[in-house]
């Protein structure tokens, strides 16, 4: 199985890359095109500002080539809200799968949200074995609020989606590179989809 | 829903080394930081801060390719620290693997650089620690691993911090470190009054009831080292025993 892991300028590819390896799977890191068309399973990782990744993905013609994409695909965190279409961070005009605008926390609670939260409202493949509320871990601002296309909920300040899924496409926002073995076990689930 | 309360060990790295580790069960050799940082990960550390000791510029080298083999190893988050002064030594550890880095007596002596670090890699990867010490009826800041005071308000410059774009606070009360009797909690209950950031508390843990009062005291993590390190206490007992008193833990 060719997997392949989208570089780009707001990759946390190190992190991602490590934990396939921990999976036995070689990834290819790259931002060729052709590289990526051929690829039977695609990864695509982000820690950053929108509106700069934006940018980068445009200059590249990585945008329309990830919209139109056919493999299983994988947005995690910044890679989730790059999915949607709008995103208050930066009033970043977005990839546009989902059709879902990124929102800024508001409230009480600490911003960006960092540590361990739970997932629950469980509803994807991607989640197969793993525990309704299992503790991931989650860096982030902003948020993609419920909608159609939500698998799994999370709540701080407000219940939001905390992973979205749509055909071939699958997101989301917290780390499993980072969640220990529940994390792992997401990955893992996408890799054998 | 609150965030779940973290657990930290610490590890102290000398030569790309841990120091201070004793040995483990299923551990070979307690002194091997990669080890030792897995067996903590798979006893349900919910993240781990390295703090190089030696910290010179001819062992930057060795803390980097330490970093990139523990980022292999483990699947839970870590913060490096010690000597870390620029915007190239961020880069080259958060390249390595890392997911914070922890910045002190560089931050102190030039505060723009947490502006700078928070802008070129984002306010969530950069921690602000901090030593302070409690001396006539205020905290005062302390560098160079405790052992230089200043006049500088310790709650004044976790504000300055704040302002300044930190993402994170490591708060150590010197007081504490070291003495077994419980964590600095006036000091995290007053600086939880203001914060809009994690603070993790550090210095003092003793008992498993010392977490349980500084987490009810409002920090968001807390630290420790030697109890870990010399099997006083399991990461999973101890979160057992908080789960027990309602404290919301990563199980």
């Amino acid at each position: 199985m060719k997997l392949v892991v989208i570089k780009y300028n707001a990759g946390n590819v190190t992190s991602v890359n490590f934990a396939l390896q921990r999976l036995g799977i070689d990834a290819v890191v790259t931002d060729d095109v052709t590289e990526i068309l051929q690829a039977d399973k695609i990864i695509f990782p982000g820690v950053g500002a929108a509106n700069s990744a934006m940018l980068y993905l445009k200059e590249k013609k990585l945008d329309m080539l990830i919209k139109n994409i056919q493999q299983p695909f994988l947005g995690v965190c910044l890679g989730m809200q790059l999915l949607c279409d709008f995103s208050e961070e930066g009033n970043t005009q977005c990839i546009g799968v989902f059709n879902q605008p990124v929102k800024k926390f508001t409230g009480n609670e600490k911003v960006p949200q960092t540590g361990w939260n739970n997932i629950y409202d469980l509803q994807s493949p991607l989640f197969k074995h793993v525990d309704e509320e299992a503790y991931m871990y989650f860096v982030h601002s902003y948020y993609a609020e419920l909608c159609e296309y939500t698998v799994a909920k999370t709540n701080y300040t407000v219940e939001y989606s905390s992973a979205l899924q749509k055909d071939n496409f699958y997101a989301v926002q917290f780390h499993p590179e980072k969640s220990g073995s529940a994390g792992e076990k997401i990955i893992k689930n996408f890799i054998e989809l | 829903m609150p965030l779940a309360k973290r657990i930290i060990p610490c590890l102290d790295i000398k030569d790309g080394r841990t120091v201070k580790g004793i040995n483990f069960k299923n551990i070979r050799d307690a002194g091997d930081a990669v080890e030792l940082a897995a067996y903590y990960a798979n006893e349900g550390a919910d993240e781990l801060v390295f703090l190089d000791i030696t910290a010179t510029n001819e062992k930057r080298k060795t803390l980097t390719a330490l970093v990139q083999h523990v980022a292999a190893a483990i699947n839970i988050p870590f913060t490096v620290g010690g000597g870390i002064s620029s915007i190239d030594d961020v880069n080259a550890l958060l390249k390595a693997g890392a997911d914070k880095v922890s910045i002190n007596t560089a931050a102190v002596k030039n505060p723009s650089l947490i502006n700078q670090l928070a802008n070129e890699f984002g306010s969530q990867c950069i921690v602000v620690a901090i030593d302070a010490k409690f001396e006539n009826d205020n905290w005062f800041v302390y560098l160079n691993g405790g052992r230089k005071a200043t006049d500088i308000n310790a709650v004044e410059w976790i504000k300055q911090s704040i302002d300044l774009g930190a993402g994170e606070i490591l708060l150590t009360s010197i007081n504490h470190d070291g003495t077994r009797q419980g964590f600095a909690n006036n000091l995290i209950k007053h600086v939880e009054l203001f914060s809009s950031i994690p603070v993790i508390a550090s210095g003092g843990a003793g008992n498993m009831q010392h977490f349980a009062n500084v987490f009810n005291a409002g920090a968001d993590a807390a630290l420790a080292a030697s109890l870990f390190h010399f099997k006083e206490m399991s990461i999973s007992s101890l979160k057992k025993f908080l789960k027990e008193k309602n404290i919301d833990v990563r199980t």
